[in-house]
């Protein structure tokens, strides 16, 4: 009836390494799709990418059509997010690291952040719709657009600074503390200083999210066909992501290359905001040292 | 006053206004980043304000019952109907789709990062899941609109260019890296000794990680579920590309189906004057959309909390 140890032992071993396997399995799907995806975006969009295709505007006809102005309206949104999401979060993020009281009240605005963080980013554009767009009368502006972004990015942005924060020692504040200096002397000229590699890589990763949300653009009214490049933040404004998506959702394949070769330059500009961010972070880590 | 000879010497009272001055500014310091803090508290105060305010005039004219248990959805064209239920079922038929794929991959290649893999391959396959996690939601509906339909159809003549099966894989796809990182994150805290204890008993890998490991991280693994389920429920632009918009109440995923998203995207799309019937849906169904996500949300952070106090 009872089974041999050895053999027991061996069915045992068996099993784990058939779950060994499974694990590794689901481990490597990961690389696998994301292979995949970069070889069939690579291979469908490369022939239509050159530099005619950065410098044009959108056309009806799928081989004269560009990105300019999409790629205009990219850069003026997240420069305008990153302008407005930067100072608002990194004060928010001083304050509840280094000056709230731990009390209730706190307490509730970390949740409270926690919670927005998991807000589906279309539910930041339908406030953006009401308030910036329809309530303040911005229309649908790049400045609505961004200060959209705005709100949508400042959970993350706050939370990263505030890890950053986080991980300055507490010694330092305290020496700092205790040679007479004030809390906000501590802040401004020891634990900010100290924290800036970890915000600024914090600030580029979660700024760049901006650089591909689309829904929210849609929201408060991105517009598609646009002819020129915007020139202010009261401008009406198309973004990468938005062009990619009407570009994708046509049923012509040419127009199909036109999204693949969009989302080659889009993913271009995302991997160009990773490299900066790890760069910014080994240079400031040397310059601190 | 200032005739009068200060009992501090002039140095010293020189310094004590330069400390008043800074008072002030310290003052406005605190005050300002304060301040700041509370732009988060208004953002959340105005969405709900928004979606509630908008949503009540909407229901004014559609009363409550109808637009929740009504099986048409067709606000735009007579004759008009208000029912989300085919929005709510396409959206979480996708959302369930996407957390069937997502969660057992995930939790799998959790626990092959955090006890099988050797530090050399850990930082190989670690970054792929983040980059995967940075890709932008558009990509991933292209990537499902044009290639993962190409390959349904191959395999079935019967899945639509539009159909909620490319959604869900493409949204499963999406929220892998998240289930897997925050079930790594669980599977981390597990102490040390717990293992060690089972391995000294003789236990097989397979055995301390599914009588020890996975029970012990069970509620912030459960967690990372809900998590995901509420991420599809909010995914956006991958289901709108790949599932498109057709409002429906049907099980059979190989035909389209709108999601409570990609609703506000089409109306989004078109122009929406304030006050108009489409204006004002959009505010209904993100009020749904966002209650439903704070139910999942809340209840994820409940296993956490739960969770993390088990062990410190």
């Amino acid at each position: 009836m009872i089974a041999q140890p050895d053999a027991w032992r061996k069915t045992r071993e068996r099993k784990n390494l058939i779950f060994k396997g499974l694990c590794f399995f689901a481990a490597m799907i990961a690389s696998l799709l994301l292979v995949t995806l970069l070889f069939f975006i690579l291979r469908d969009g490369l022939g239509r990418l050159n530099w005619d295709f950065i410098t044009s505007f959108p056309s009806r006809r799928a081989a004269r059509a560009g990105i300019y102005a999409s790629l205009m309206g990219t850069l003026w949104i997240v420069g305008l997010t990153a302008l407005f999401a930067i100072p608002v979060g990194i004060a928010a993020a001083i304050y509840l690291e280094e000056i709230a009281p731990k009390n209730r009240i706190t307490r509730f605005i970390e949740v409270n952040i926690a919670n927005l963080a998991g807000v589906p980013s279309i539910i930041y554009g339908l406030l953006g719709l009401a308030v910036f767009v329809r309530f303040f009368g911005f229309n649908r502006s790049i400045l609505a657009a961004s200060l959209t972004m705005t709100l949508l990015v400042l959970p993350t942005v706050i939370i990263t600074c505030q890890e950053a924060l986080r991980a300055v020692s507490k010694s330092l504040r305290e020496g700092s503390l205790a040679l007479g200096a004030t809390p906000w002397q501590t802040i401004l000229r020891q634990t900010l200083p100290s924290a800036i590699p970890g915000i600024m890589t914090g600030m580029i990763l979660s700024i760049s999210r901006a650089i591909g949300e689309t829904a929210p653009l849609i929201a408060v009214g991105a517009v598609v066909f646009v002819q020129t490049a915007p020139k202010g933040p009261s401008d009406t404004f198309t973004a990468l992501p938005i062009q990619i998506f009407d570009w994708s959702s046509r049923p012509q394949a040419a127009f199909h290359e036109n999204a693949a070769a969009g989302i080659i330059v889009l993913l271009a500009v995302l991997f160009a905001m990773n490299f900066l961010a790890i760069i910014t972070r080994n240079w400031a880590r040397k310059r601190l040292s | 006053m200032s005739q009068v000879a200060s009992p501090f010497g002039l140095r010293q009272e020189s310094a004590m206004r330069k400390r008043t001055a800074r008072a002030y500014i310290e003052h406005g310091l605190g005050l300002g980043s304060f301040l700041a803090t509370l732009v988060s508290v208004i953002t959340t105060f105005g969405i709900i304000f928004i979606l509630f305010g908008e949503s009540w005039s909407f229901f004014q004219d559609v009363s409550v019952v109808d637009f929740l248990t009504g099986t048409k959805w067709a606000p735009l064209y007579e004759p008009r109907a208000f029912g989300i239920l085919p929005l709510l079922s396409g959206t979480m038929i996708i959302a369930a789709g996407a957390a069937l794929l997502a969660i057992p991959l995930g939790l799998l290649s959790a626990v092959y990062l955090s006890e099988y893999a050797t530090p050399r391959v850990r930082s190989i396959l670690k970054p792929a899941l983040e980059v995967l996690a940075g890709i932008p939601t558009v990509v991933y509906g292209y990537f499902g609109l044009i290639y993962v339909t190409d390959l349904l159809q191959k395999i079935n003549k019967g899945f639509e260019t539009f159909n909620a099966a490319s959604g869900a894989i493409v949204v499963g796809i999406m929220v892998l890296p998240m289930v897997s990182s925050l079930c790594e994150d669980a599977i981390a805290a597990v102490p040390k000794h717990l293992r060690e204890a089972a391995y000294g008993l003789g236990a097989t890998k397979f055995e301390v990680v599914t009588k020890v490991v996975i029970p012990a991280a069970l509620s912030g693994i459960m967690s990372s579920f809900v998590l995901a389920l509420s991420r599809a429920v909010g995914e956006t632009m991958a289901v709108t590309l790949a599932a498109g918009q057709m409002p429906q109440l049907t099980w059979d995923a190989r035909q389209g189906m709108q999601t409570m998203t990609a609703y506000i995207v089409k109306v989004s799309q078109g122009d929406t004057p304030a006050g108009s019937i489409g204006y004002k849906t959009i505010f209904a169904v993100g009020l749904t959309l966002f209650i439903l996500t704070f139910i999942l949300n809340l209840f994820a952070r409940r296993l956490v909390t739960r969770f993390r106090s088990v062990y410190q």
